[in-house]
């Protein structure tokens, strides 16, 4: 009997929903931390980038339709099947990162867990960043969170999977849509994660990823006039100059802090904007 | 019933000669012209040829509303973007036509005065086209009369698939009667047209009727124009130049949503007929969100950065 032939994978975009090749046909090499070669990727193009933004901007109207309930118990589900995949997202965290086994298990634990602590601010986020203002007036007058729409996530270079999760689930649970351009140089973990969105009842296009070159990518994803925010925490080679792209068009922009703690909420207030309300006092 | 001789269309006098001259015609080649369209669809542009390209495609649009909810309101609007379509930038041209329902058109031409764009009204009970005749050539004499200057006729697709050609025939000459000098556009529907090789009798039938152009689709069925369809109506029109000497319009409706779409058809015109077809004379394109389109593809051409839809107004 032949001996088996290996069933290799190559990674594709994650844009509406599907799975597409890039448009340009291109792709493009990525190598494991100790310098093997470890997967072929797509490369995306600048066409690719205003499909996937396109498709989040339909998919964010659906997404924030949804109850916040229920977009807490997709998320929950997000989670629930990146456990199921837990030995595949260590797997590809050790290749990628380098690290051991014992700690690429430890931050795949800690990623999966991240999901789920934004999949429960999902309904509790109105009450935390809005709230009732007091008015002289028999009105009620409230303050409500609302997301800003599209967010443009250039996620971390460094931490394949928990700078990814940290950087697109925060948005994403306050019902905006992301397009996120995956770590340039270690981009199997957050394709992987992607992936599992497609079963977990995502509105097609709630989270788009797109793997490439960020230097090439980047300043089109800051300029595009359809995009309501941007985060650069994966965008430090590129310094200042995305966030004067952004302002050409008056994003949200998101900065890495040198002293970030955990458990922050700043992403989640980075991408929404208050809207008020005023309605009367009954009787 | 009379075509009269020329180069190498034999005069016709009958229905039965018309249906010998049309059947004559060589059948379509299907995969031939599905793999040719698929060919010319993957030409890429570069961008001086694009940004005229764009601009070449708003003048060849025919702004369209024909919902049973058009108001003189949405009309108004739609005219006064058809003549300015980028208020923000003098050098985007005016497109070609605004085409509404026949009870619209005096208000269509009220609201555009002296401008440079033509009125165009469907007629003759369509999107259907299930009519007696007598009603059919009041509803065009209705749309003459109130001004229109180009009118979009649909065929008889029920007489057509039957096999009588000859009232097809007839219908388009009376029709192009009660023109008047207004311009006939004939519908073929080619969605209910079944097979490319109708596509091209119909399409022989509507040019030696006397059509100023002929038009794929209604847009008000499931399947509207295409690309092999276009092609196949292009060849038509170029065979019936070359034979008659006179050279009449294609216009291509449903369903052309993008930018990409539109610059496809124009590479197809261009290799199929060549560049005289290139003129809003002669090529139309039967659309109302693909002008959002093109002027978003336009602006991001010219700054570099991609366009927020809400930029442009709907119609």
């Amino acid at each position: 009997m032949s001996e088996r032939l290996d069933v290799k994978k190559t990674y594709k975009l994650v844009v509406n929903g599907a799975f597409p090749r890039s448009e340009s046909g291109r792709s493009y090499e990525v190598m494991t931390a100790d310098g093997k070669f470890l997967a072929n990727v797509a490369q995306a193009s600048r066409k690719d980038l205003r499909e996937a933004v396109v498709a989040a901007r339909s998919a964010q109207v659906k997404w924030w339709n949804a109850t916040a309930y229920n977009r807490g118990q997709v998320m929950y589900r997000w989670a629930e099947m990146a456990e199921g995949r837990r030995a595949e997202l260590v797997e590809h965290v050790q290749l990628a990162e380098g690290v051991k086994k014992s700690e690429a298990q430890r931050s795949v634990a800690r990623a999966i867990d991240r999901i789920v602590w934004y999949a429960g601010w999902t309904d509790k986020a109105t009450q935390v960043l809005g709230g009732a203002n007091p008015v002289a007036g028999p009105f009620f007058n409230f303050s409500l969170p609302i997301p800003s729409g599209v967010i443009g996530v250039i996620a971390p270079q460094e931490s394949s999977l928990e700078g990814f999760v940290e950087a697109v689930a925060a948005p994403i649970c306050v019902g905006n849509a992301v397009v996120a351009l995956a770590s340039e140089r270690r981009p199997t973990p957050a394709v992987v994660l992607a992936e599992m969105t497609a079963t977990a009842d995502f509105p097609g296009g709630v989270l788009n990823v797109l793997t490439g070159c960020t230097s090439e990518l980047a300043p089109h994803l800051a300029t595009h006039e359809d995009v309501d925010g941007l985060d650069v925490s994966g965008g430090a080679e590129l310094g200042d100059e995305l966030a004067l792209l952004a302002a050409g068009s008056i994003k949200r922009v998101y900065r890495p802090r040198v002293n970030d703690v955990g458990n922050s909420l700043r992403r989640l207030r980075t991408f929404v904007e208050t809207s008020t309300v005023w309605h009367t006092i009954g009787q | 019933m009379l075509v009269p001789a020329v180069i190498s269309v034999p005069a016709i006098h009958n229905e039965d000669e018309l249906r010998r001259f049309v059947r004559s015609f060589s059948g379509v080649d299907a995969v031939g012209v599905e793999s040719r369209v698929a060919k010319l669809g993957t030409r890429s542009l570069k961008k001086s040829t694009k940004m005229s390209a764009i601009d070449m495609a708003i003048s060849m649009v025919d702004l369209t509303t024909l919902e049973g909810s058009d108001t003189e309101g949405r009309v108004t609007s739609l005219c006064t973007k058809a003549r300015r379509p980028d208020p923000s930038d003098l050098a985007v041209p005016s497109v070609a036509a605004v085409c509404v329902y026949p009870d619209l058109v005096a208000h269509a031409r009220h609201v555009l005065g002296d401008a440079t764009v033509a009125v165009a009204s469907v007629a003759t009970a369509f999107p259907s086209g299930r009519a007696s005749r007598n009603v059919k050539l009041l509803d065009v004499a209705d749309a003459v009369g109130a001004g229109a200057h180009e009118v979009d006729m649909v065929i008889d697709r029920g007489a057509f698939l039957a096999g009588r050609w000859g009232q097809v025939f007839d219908e388009i000459v009376a029709v192009k009667a009660a023109c008047g000098g207004a311009h006939l556009k004939v519908i073929l529907e080619t969605g209910e047209l079944v097979t490319y090789d109708n596509v091209k009798r119909a399409s022989w039938i509507a040019m030696l009727a006397g059509a100023d152009f002929i038009k794929t689709s209604t847009g008000k069925v499931g399947v509207n124009a295409t690309l092999p369809v276009a092609l196949v109506m292009l060849e038509a029109a170029r065979d019936f130049a070359e034979q008659t000497g006179q050279m009449v319009g294609v216009k291509v409706a449903g369903g052309i949503r993008t930018t990409k779409d539109a610059l496809k058809y124009l590479v197809v015109v261009n290799e199929t007929v060549g560049a005289s077809w290139l003129t809003p004379e002669y090529f139309r394109f039967g659309a109302s969100s693909l002008l959002n389109d093109l002027l978003m593809q336009r602006r991001k051409q010219r700054t570099g950065a991609y366009v927020r839809p809400d930029e442009f107004s709907g119609d």
